[in-house]
């Protein structure tokens, strides 16, 4: 098994070396095989984490880890697919072998690093590869170079980077906590400080988590340090937003999660799930509100991620194992119905070209298969059933109510529901309206199977998770939610 | 094992030096808050990096931790020659020079940083860490670095004052790992220091692409999205 974690850490590499010497068409084939034999990789390594740790080097796996890397791994086998799609109409421009150059570098680049931060053993390791997510995805964000881009691309270099100086100090304060029982020579490997956690400083752990709640869910996109996520999202090239909304924004959250364990473990539960419930709450009412009046597709989209990053803080503050693996769960829901979300409406875009939403009418007159399945994936995102995000919210609900969190668990429902409101009616007038006639219609007919074709397969997991996980998952989100709450 | 530092007695030469270092820290700090030119900012960033890696020599020397010197060297050759090297030159390509002007006064800035240095300082003061590295002064004097590095990035409207608004932020972060973490492994101390320049880098072509658009370095233009 140690071999699958080796090949997870080098696979993404091949395509991005290739990106520097091979033409564009040999990169995206290398980059589509990449993704799918990593989530091959992903895959395989479920059964085994489901039933303990997996560790080479500094590398190491557990069932909560190996629920981020499967979320990764699917985002980046569908986007990588819907990439060739997305670049097909750029094709005849005469500088096309460049930006292409540069686009599969990078996104290879930013999947490997993505799921490089969940296999590393070590907070110090998480931080930097964290880190180089962001530097990776920032340029990706310019890399088109529009004057929104390099807008988008300097806050969010900026306000993640301060972020991520803030991260770095709680990693420093949380050094210095297990220093005091591990020792001046230890590299804040997570197993030693679990074990040593309930004998660690109370103060500094708390300054730690604090400053790590802080610095990274400027990543993960908490309220208030969410500014710059709207605008990389809506000005990337539509591949760099699904990855950034299905996968970095959960990756980041992955490093929450590991303070939380090391936080609960040593002060107790109910400090660490107060600060998460508050910025959770504060996320989702944020959220709620902007999605009601939004007129820009993709800025849509955005907040809807800074939404479901609200519901995964709340899942997480209920402490229930039940809420906690509804979390997880929502964790792998999210990043398939946010990517099919994305490329849906990346599919848009490219029809119309605006994303203007009072401007987008008659999609299912036009894309005959892309706009249904856009509206599907609005729906799985607002948690209908059948789809995963159904089960998952369900379960986080429920778990709050038997830890009788009914305050916290009303909220969210509530606010939860205001959110779809916002969202099906954008989404709804965009299929369902009759198309204006006139010159500038365009003409019906997808832009290209590749842009489908990872939309269906997104579709099926979802249905997959909502109606019937397989049983191996099932064990792993149990034991990933047993590991969060100290008991594994 | 180095000797603990008792708060009661004298202050040793090793204390006094170290503050009065960290002290300087916060100053430069303050110095960058208020300089008009562009050129003087990036100076007074590799001033401070020169004091942080000097402050770093000092501990190693007393502290008898002979990593320290390494980590010293590495973020010599970034921080004080590297990284000012690579801003200075994207200056000189975009032939500016006076920093955007700030969105309050000098005065309110100063005020407004002096007021928050305080909260940093006083606030970091009474948690209840010590190290037996350095004296406790020297954290809260990091946090009150990291809060005005704050206010110059947000008060400052051109990319290169956010630029090294960051960078020094960094510099602060590397004095509070000095206080609490000096025996960290080196070999994290350089995976975080690489990080630094590949930000650097990332940062220097994000510049070059912003005045390649608006063929200013001013961020006030930066105003299209929002919502």
């Amino acid at each position: 098994m140690t071999t699958v974690l080796v090949l997870l850490a080098l696979v993404p590499l091949l395509p991005a070396a290739a990106a520097l010497i091979a033409p564009p068409r040999i990169v995206q084939g290398l980059t589509v095989a990449s993704g799918i034999v990593c989530l091959g990789l992903a895959l395989a390594l479920v059964p085994h984490a489901s039933h303990g740790d997996v560790h080479i080097g500094i590398l190491r796996t557990d069932a909560l880890s190996t629920v981020f890397v499967l979320a990764t791994a699917f985002v980046y086998a569908t986007c990588g697919a819907h990439s060739i799609g997305y670049l097909r109409h750029d094709e005849k421009a005469h500088d096309f072998p460049r930006y292409a150059r540069r686009f599969y570098l990078g996104f290879n680049l930013f999947a490997w690093s993505m799921l490089c931060a969940p296999l590393v053993d070590g907070l110090a390791l998480l931080w930097v590869a964290v880190e180089i997510t962001t530097v990776v995805s920032a340029l990706l964000v310019a890399v088109e170079n529009t004057e929104g881009a390099t807008e988008a691309a300097w806050k969010y270099v900026l306000i993640a980077s301060v972020g991520l100086g803030v991260a770095l100090l709680a990693t420093i304060f949380m050094y210095y906590a297990g220093a005091q029982e591990l020792g001046q020579t230890y590299d804040l490997a997570f197993p030693p400080l679990l074990n040593a956690a309930p004998h660690l400083p109370h103060t500094a752990v708390r300054l730690s988590f604090v400053l790590a709640v802080l610095g990274f869910g400027t990543k993960v996109g908490l309220v208030p340090v969410h500014t710059w996520l709207p605008d990389a999202h809506a000005e990337a090239p539509t591949p760099v937003s699904a990855m950034l909304s299905g996968s970095l924004l959960a990756v980041s959250f992955y490093a929450v999660l590991r303070y939380f364990q090391v936080a609960t473990a040593c002060l107790g539960p109910r400090f660490p799930q107060t600060v998460l419930l508050v910025f959770g709450i504060a996320s989702l009412l944020l959220a709620a509100l902007y999605l009601l009046d939004q007129h820009d597709i993709k800025r849509l989209l955005a907040y809807s991620s800074v939404e479901h990053m609200g519901i995964l803080a709340i899942g997480v503050s209920f402490g229930a194992p039940l809420a906690s693996a509804g979390v997880l769960l929502h964790v792998l829901a999210h990043a398939a119905a946010k990517g099919n979300a994305f490329m849906g409406a990346g599919a848009l875009v490219r029809k119309y070209r605006t994303k203007e939403i009072g401007q987008l009418r008659g999609g299912a007159e036009l894309l005959p298969w892309s706009a249904p399945l856009f509206l599907a994936a609005i729906l799985a995102l607002s948690a209908m059933p059948p789809f995963g995000i159904f089960r998952s919210e369900f379960q986080i609900v429920a778990g709050g109510l038997r830890a009788d969190r009914y305050g916290p668990a009303a909220v969210l429902v509530v606010l939860v529901t205001l959110a779809f409101m916002g969202l099906a009616v954008a989404a709804t007038r965009i299929v369902m309206t009759p198309a204006t006639a006139g010159s500038g219609r365009p003409d019906r007919g997808e832009p290209s199977v590749w842009m489908v074709a990872p939309v269906l397969a997104g579709v099926i997991a979802l249905v997959v998770l909502g109606l019937h996980p397989p049983a191996d998952l099932a064990h792993l989100l149990s034991r990933g939610a047993a590991e969060l709450g100290g008991r594994a | 094992m180095p000797v603990p530092l008792a708060a009661d007695s004298a202050p040793t030469t090793f204390e006094g030096a170290t503050n009065t270092v960290a002290v300087l820290l916060l100053l430069t700090e303050f110095a960058m808050l208020r300089a008009t030119l562009s050129r003087s900012q990036v100076r007074l960033y590799a001033v401070q990096s020169l004091l942080v890696s000097g402050l770093a020599a000092i501990v190693a020397a007393d502290r008898e931790l002979p990593e320290l010197y390494a980590l010293a060297a590495v973020s010599l050759a970034l921080k004080v020659i590297a990284v000012p090297w690579v801003i200075t030159r994207l200056l000189r390509d975009a032939g500016a020079e006076i920093a955007g002007s700030g969105a309050i006064g000098a005065a309110s800035a100063t005020l407004l940083s002096l007021a928050l240095a305080g909260v940093g300082f006083f606030a970091v003061g009474s948690l209840d860490i010590s190290s037996p590295y350095l004296p406790q002064a020297a954290l809260g004097l990091s946090m009150s670095i990291v809060l005005v590095a704050f206010v110059l990035m947000i008060v400052r409207r051109d990319v290169v004052s956010q630029a090294v608004g960051f960078f020094s932020l960094e510099n602060g972060v590397s004095l509070a790992s000095l206080v609490v973490a000096a025996g960290m492994p080196l070999i994290i101390e350089v995976a975080f220091l690489f990080d630094l320049l590949v930000a650097v880098v990332v940062f220097g072509v994000l510049m070059r692409v912003h005045h390649h658009r608006t063929s200013s370095l001013s961020t006030a233009s930066l105003t299209s999205l929002r919502g």
